[in-house]
C-alpha cells in the first residue's frame, strides 16, 4: 500500500515537474530572450529573489525543527553528575552556532540577490584585503580557543576516574545480541575472565577464572541496577564483535572492544521513579502513549494485540554496528536508593552458587 | 599509439594525427577529456545506484512494519513478502556510504575534474602519462565491476558499514556479508586504490612538470590547486587503508591476528589472540577522515573558480584560499583520532585529537568567508553553476558548524554514531561535494561535450534539490540528538523513540522527492550530449585557458603552440580594461600592474 501510494506520488512530481519547465519556457519566450544556455538578466533578477526565498526557507526550517523537536529530554535531564556540564557546553556550543549560521546564511544570500548581475553593470574590483582576513582569522581563533579549554576541561573531569571515591566496580558485558552486567561482589573486586574460560555447559557465560577467590562472590545479571549517588566505574568487555555501550540519559558511552577491557565512569543523580515524576519526562510519555494509542488501532483491527503502554526506564543501547539484530540489543537500567540496590543485589546468585556441576 | 602519447607534453609533436579507431577513441583512450568523460559517466551510474539504496533504507526507517512491493522486486528473496531483512538494511547502508564517498565523490568527482581540467588549464597537451591514466580509468572500473558484482553474492554483499570494522568484517559467522561479500568488498577496494593512485601520481607530475610559460604556481587558478593538493593528500594516506585491507584479508584468509582477539561466537572459541580491532580504526581513519577532504577540496577549488567567473570578479584572497588549502591538508592528516573517542583509546590522546579537529575550523571559516566576500558587490550571473556553488558554500557551513560540536570529545560522548553525525556529515562533505560536482557539470558541460546543458531544467533541479537537501539532513540532527542510533532497521523496539517517528517520515519524504528530482539532471544530461544548443568557444566569459582550445575536441587540445600566460587567473572587471574579463593568454599593457594577491 505505502509502496503503491510513494509511486503515485513520485509520478505527480515528475508530472508537476514536467510543468514547471514549460512555465519557464514560457516566460523565457514572452520576454524574447535567448535560449543559448547562459543566464539573461531576468534569469538574474528570478534566481535572486528566490535566494531570498530560500534564506527564508533556511530560518523556517530551523524554527520548525527547534519548536516540534527541540524539546530534547536527552539534552536537558541529564541523569549524571558529569551531565550538567557536558549539556552547558552543548548550549553554549548551539548559541554559537546558531548565531554563526544565521548570520552568514544571511550574508551569502542576501549577496546574491543584492547583486545579482544585470547588463552593462561593473563588477568591483576586491581582490584582496589583509586587515578583513586578519579579523575573520582571529574572531574564530578566540571562539575556539575558548571552546576547546571548556571542553578539554569537561574532556578530563569525566574521563579521570578517581579510585579514591571507591566507585562501585560493574562489568558490562557484550555479545551478539544482548547484555550482561557483572557486579564484583562484597570485595568489589571484579575475578579474571576470558572468553577462553567459557563453558556454557557449566553456565559459565562470562568466562570467569573459577580458581580465582575475587570471582566467587560476582554475580551476573541481565539488568543494570545502580545506587543513586553512588560513583559507578564500568568495565566494559566484548565475546565477539565490537559494541558500544551507550546510556544516553546519562551522557555516557564506550566501545567494547573483543581482547581488551574499556572503561567509563559516572555517578548517577536521579533514581528512576524521581525521573519519572519530572514533568518534562510525563510530557513524552503522554505524548508517546497516545502515539502507542494510534498504532495499537490497525492492530485491534486485524484482531492482534494492542502495543504495550509505555513506561519510561532509562536504557543502555548498543551503538556500535554488531550484526542482525543491532537495531534491538539492550539492557533496562535502574537506578534506585541504595536500601532497594541492596535489597535486589541479595537476590541475585553468586558466580560460585551459579554454576551447574 | 603509446610510445607517443608520452611525447604529447611537447609543443613539436601537436601536428602529428594518427589513426584513431572506435574502440581507440572511445574505449581504451589515452585522451585526458574522453578519460574525464569515461569517469563522469562511469560514476553517474554509480551515482544513481548509491541514491536509490539510500531511498529503499529510507523507507524502510519510515514505514518500517509494512511491506513494500518495491523491496520485493528490487531485493527478491531478501525481501520475502515486501519485508526488508535486517542484514540487507545493513548492506545497503554498507554499500550506499562506499559508492558515494569512493566511487561517486572521489573517482567520479576528482577523476571527472581532474583529468578534464588539468592539462586544459596549465596548457598542456595531456596528461604527463596518458597510459597510466587510461590504467587508472580501467583499474576503476574493474573495481565498480566488482562492487556491483558483490551485490548478488549468495550470503549478501558486506553489510559491516563503510568503515568496516573487524571482528564484524572479519568473521563470517558474525554476519552473512562478512563472507564472500566483504572478500569481493576489499578486492574491489584493493583496485580502486590502486587507480586512486596511479590517478593522483599523475595528477601530481603533471601540475609540476607540464605548465605553460608563464603559468607560475601563483597564477595557477584554484582548481589546479585544489587538485594538486588532494592528489598529495592520496599518495600519503591511501596507502595506510590499503596496508589496512591487506592486514585484514590476513586475518580473513590466512589466520593472522592483526585486528582479533579472544574472540567466543557461536558457541567455540576462535584461535586468534594479541591483535587489536582498535588498530584497525586507527590505520581506518589515517585515510578516512583525510578522504573527506579528498572529497571536498576539489569540490571547492571549482566552486572557486565558478564563483568568481559568474561573479565577475577576482576570488577574494587568492593567496589566503591557497594558503587554506595547504592548511586544511596538512590538519587533515593529523586529525582522524575525533572519530575514535569512544573507542578506548587513551583518553589523552583523545584531548589532542579534540585541540587539532577545531583547529580545522579556522581555515574553513577563511575560506566561507572569503566565498561570501567575492559575492558582494559583484555583477552575479546566476547561471546553473553559480546557484550551485551558493548552495555549496550554504550546506558547507551548515554542515561545518556542527563539526564543532562532534570535534569536541565531551560532547561527542553522547552524539557518536547517532543521526547528528549523519546529518553533519552529509551535508558538511555528500551534499557539498555533489553541489560542487554539479557546478562542475553545469559549468564545464560545455568544454566536456561541445553542447550546452538546458538552463531552465538546470534551475529546476538547482533548487528542488537544495530544499530537499536540507528537508532530508536538517531534522536528522535532532533525532540525533535526541539519542537515535544510526545503522538501526527499525526503531519500533525503542518506545523512547515512537515520537521521532513521524520525522522519520518527513525526512523520508524529502529523500524521495530529492531523488526522483535527480531525473531531471539526468534527463537534461544525457539529451544534451546528443541535443543541446551548440556551445560557442567562451560561453561564461572566463579567463582561464581551457576556454582557447577549439569547441571541437582535438588530440593535444590546442592546434597551434599552446598559448603562453601573462597574469593570474582572475582578471575580472578590471579597472583599466574595457571588457569585464582578461583572458590569461592576454600580456599585461604598458604600466598594468599584475595584482596578485
Ligand atoms: C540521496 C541522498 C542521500 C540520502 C537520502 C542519504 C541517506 C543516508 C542515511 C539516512 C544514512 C544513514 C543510515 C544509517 O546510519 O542507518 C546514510 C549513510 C551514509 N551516506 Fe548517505 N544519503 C544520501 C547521499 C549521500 C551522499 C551524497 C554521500 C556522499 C558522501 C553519502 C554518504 C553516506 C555514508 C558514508 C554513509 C554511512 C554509511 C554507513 O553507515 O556505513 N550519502 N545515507
Ligand atoms: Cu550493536
Ligand atoms: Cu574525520
Amino acid at each position: 500500500m505505502t509502496a503503491l501510494l510513494t509511486i503515485i506520488v513520485l509520478v505527480f512530481i515528475l508530472i508537476a515537474i514536467w510543468q514547471m519547465v514549460k512555465i519557464f519556457d514560457l516566460a523565457q519566450a514572452k520576454g524574447g530572450s535567448d535560449t543559448s544556455g547562459v543566464a539573461t538578466d531576468k534569469d538574474n533578477t528570478m534566481n535572486g529573489y528566490l535566494m531570498m526565498g530560500f534564506l527564508g526557507f533556511i530560518y523556517a526550517i530551523t524554527i520548525v525543527s527547534l519548536v516540534k523537536w527541540g524539546d530534547l529530554p536527552l539534552m536537558s535531564n541529564s541523569a549524571s553528575e558529569h551531565g550538567p556540564t557536558v549539556d552547558n557546553l552543548m548550549v553554549i556550543s548551539m548559541v554559537i552556532i546558531f548565531f554563526v549560521q544565521t548570520v552568514t546564511q544571511f550574508l551569502l544570500h542576501y549577496f546574491a540577490f543584492k547583486y545579482k548581475g544585470e547588463k552593462g553593470k561593473k563588477a568591483l574590483f576586491f581582490a584582496d584585503n589583509n586587515k578583513l582576513e586578519a579579523i575573520w582569522t582571529i574572531i574564530p581563533v578566540i571562539v575556539l580557543a575558548g571552546l576547546i579549554i571548556y571542553g578539554l576541561n569537561t574532556w578530563i573531569n569525566i574521563m579521570g576516574v578517581d579510585e579514591s571515591d571507591d566507585p562501585l566496580v560493574v562489568e558490562l558485558y557484550a555479545q551478539q545480541f544482548n547484555w550482561k552486567a557483572r557486579y564484583a561482589g562484597a570485595d568489589n573486586t571484579l575475578g579474571k575472565a576470558n572468553v577462553r574460560l567459557i563453558d556454557i555447559d557449566r553456565a559459565n557465560i562470562l568466562g570467569l577464572d573459577e580458581a580465582d577467590p575475587n570471582a566467587q562472590d560476582d554475580i551476573i545479571t541481565t539488568e543494570l541496577h545502580l545506587p543513586v549517588g553512588k560513583p559507578v566505574l564500568f568495565k566494559m568487555r566484548s565475546q565477539d564483535v565490537l559494541h558500544s555501550a551507550y546510556m544516553p540519559h546519562f551522557r555516557a558511552q564506550m566501545n567494547c572492544v573483543p581482547g581488551m577491557i574499556t572503561q567509563f565512569g559516572f555517578t548517577p543523580t536521579v533514581t528512576t521513579a524521581d525521573m519519572r515524576l519530572t514533568p518534562e519526562m510525563q510530557e513524552k510519555v503522554t505524548r508517546i502513549n497516545k502515539i502507542r494509542v494510534e498504532n495499537s488501532k490497525p492492530l485491534v483491527a486485524k484482531g492482534e494485540e494492542p502495543l504495550e503502554r509505555y513506561e519510561f526506564d532509562y536504557l543502555l543501547l548498543c551503538n556500535k554496528i554488531c550484526g542482525k539484530s543491532h537495531y534491538n540489543m539492550q539492557m533496562k537500567i535502574v537506578v534506585e536508593t541504595q536500601e532497594e540496590y541492596d535489597a535486589w543485589i541479595k537476590e541475585q546468585k553468586e558466580f560460585k552458587n551459579s554454576l551447574i556441576n | 599509439m603509446s610510445a607517443h602519447a608520452d611525447t604529447h607534453g611537447h609543443d613539436d609533436d601537436h601536428g602529428h594525427h594518427h589513426k584513431e579507431t572506435f574502440v581507440t577513441k572511445y574505449i581504451f583512450s589515452q585522451d585526458h577529456k574522453m578519460i574525464a568523460k569515461q569517469y563522469l559517466v562511469t560514476g553517474t551510474i554509480m551515482g544513481v545506484i548509491g541514491v536509490l539504496m539510500s531511498m529503499m533504507f529510507r523507507m524502510q526507517i519510515a514505514w518500517p512494519e509494512e511491506p513494500n512491493v518495491l523491496f520485493e522486486a528490487l531485493l527478491g528473496k531478501w525481501a520475502p513478502d515486501g519485508v526488508m531483512d535486517a542484514d540487507i538494511y545493513l548492506a545497503l547502508v554498507t554499500i550506499h556510504g562506499t559508492i558515494m564517498v569512493f566511487f561517486v565523490l572521489t573517482a567520479g568527482l576528482s577523476g571527472t575534474f581532474s583529468n578534464l581540467l588539468i592539462p586544459l588549464q596549465i596548457g598542456a597537451r595531456d596528461m604527463a602519462s596518458g597510459f597510466l591514466n587510461m590504467v587508472s580509468y580501467w583499474l576503476f572500473f574493474l573495481s565498480s565491476v566488482i562492487m556491483i558484482i558483490s551485490l548478488f553474492v549468495e550470503a549478501g554483499p558486506a553489510a559491516a558499514g563503510w568503515t568496516i570494522y573487524p571482528p564484524l568484517s572479519a568473521l563470517p559467522m558474525a554476519q552473512g556479508g562478512s563472507g564472500m561479500g566483504m572478500t569481493l568488498w576489499l578486492v574491489s577496494m584493493a583496485i580502486f586504490i590502486a587507480s586512486s593512485l596511479l590517478g593522483s601520481l599523475n595528477y601530481v607530475v603533471t601540475v609540476i612538470n607540464l605548465r605553460t610559460k608563464g603559468m607560475s604556481m601563483t597564477r595557477l587558478p584554484l582548481t589546479i590547486w585544489a587538485f594538486f593538493v588532494t592528489a598529495i593528500i592520496g599518495i600519503i594516506s591511501f596507502p595506510v587503508l590499503l596496508s589496512a585491507a591487506l592486514l585484514l584479508i590476513m586475518d580473513r584468509s590466512f589466520g593472522t591476528s592483526f585486528f582479533l582477539s579472544d574472540i567466543f561466537i557461536q558457541g567455540e572459541v576462535l584461535h586468534y589472540q594479541g591483535g587489536s580491532p582498535v588498530l584497525f580504526e586507527h590505520l581506518f581513519w589515517f585515510l578516512g577522515h583525510p578522504e573527506v577532504y579528498i572529497v571536498i577540496l576539489p569540490a571547492m577549488g571549482l566552486v572557486s573558480e565558478i564563483m568568481a567567473s559568474n561573479s565577475r570578479k577576482p576570488i577574494f584572497g587568492y593567496r589566503a584560499m591557497i594558503a587554506s588549502i595547504l592548511a586544511i591538508a596538512f590538519l587533515s592528516t593529523i586529525v582522524w583520532g575525533h572519530h575514535m573517542f569512544i573507542s578506548g583509546m587513551n583518553p589523552f590522546l583523545g584531548s589532542v585529537f579534540t585541540f587539532t579537529t577545531l583547529l580545522i575550523a579556522i581555515p574553513s571559516a577563511v575560506k566561507a568567508f572569503n566565498w561570501i566576500t567575492t559575492l558582494w558587490k559583484g555583477n552575479l550571473q546566476m547561471n546553473p553553476a553559480m546557484l550551485f556553488s551558493i548552495g555549496f558554500v550554504s550546506t558547507f557551513i551548515t554542515g561545518g558548524l556542527t563539526g564543532i560540536i562532534l570535534g569536541d570529545s565531551a560532547l561527542d560522548i553522547n552524539v557518536h554514531d547517532t543521526y547528528f553525525v549523519v546529518a553533519h556529515f552529509h551535508l558538511v562533505m555528500g551534499i557539498s561535494a555533489l553541489y560542487g560536482m554539479f557546478a562542475g557539470i553545469y559549468h564545464w558541460f560545455p568544454k566536456m561535450f561541445g553542447r550546452m546543458l538546458n538552463k531552465n531544467l538546470g534551475y529546476i533541479h538547482f533548487w528542488l534539490t537544495a530544499v530537499c537537501a536540507y528537508g532530508v539532513f536538517f531534522p536528522m540532527h535532532f533525532i540525533g540528538m535526541a539519542g537515535l542510533p544510526r545503522r538501526y532497521y527499525t526503531n519500533s523496539n525503542f518506545p523512547l523513540f515512537d515520537d521521532l517517528a513521524n520525522v522519520n517520515v518527513i525526512i523520508t519524504i524529502f529523500a524521495l522527492i530529492g531523488g526522483v528530482v535527480q531525473i531531471v539532471y539526468l534527463y537534461n544530461f544525457f539529451i544534451s550530449i546528443f541535443y543541446g544548443k551548440k556551445a560557442v568557444q567562451n560561453p561564461w566569459r572566463s579567463t582561464t585557458l581551457e576556454w582557447t582550445t577549439p569547441v571541437e575536441h582535438i588530440h593535444g587540445n590546442w592546434p597551434g603552440e599552446i598559448p603562453h600566460v601573462h597574469r593570474w587567473a582572475y582578471d575580472y572587471s578590471k579597472p583599466g580594461h574595457d571588457v569585464d574579463f582578461v583572458p590569461q593568454t592576454v600580456p599585461l599593457k604598458d604600466g598594468e600592474e599584475e595584482l596578485q594577491h
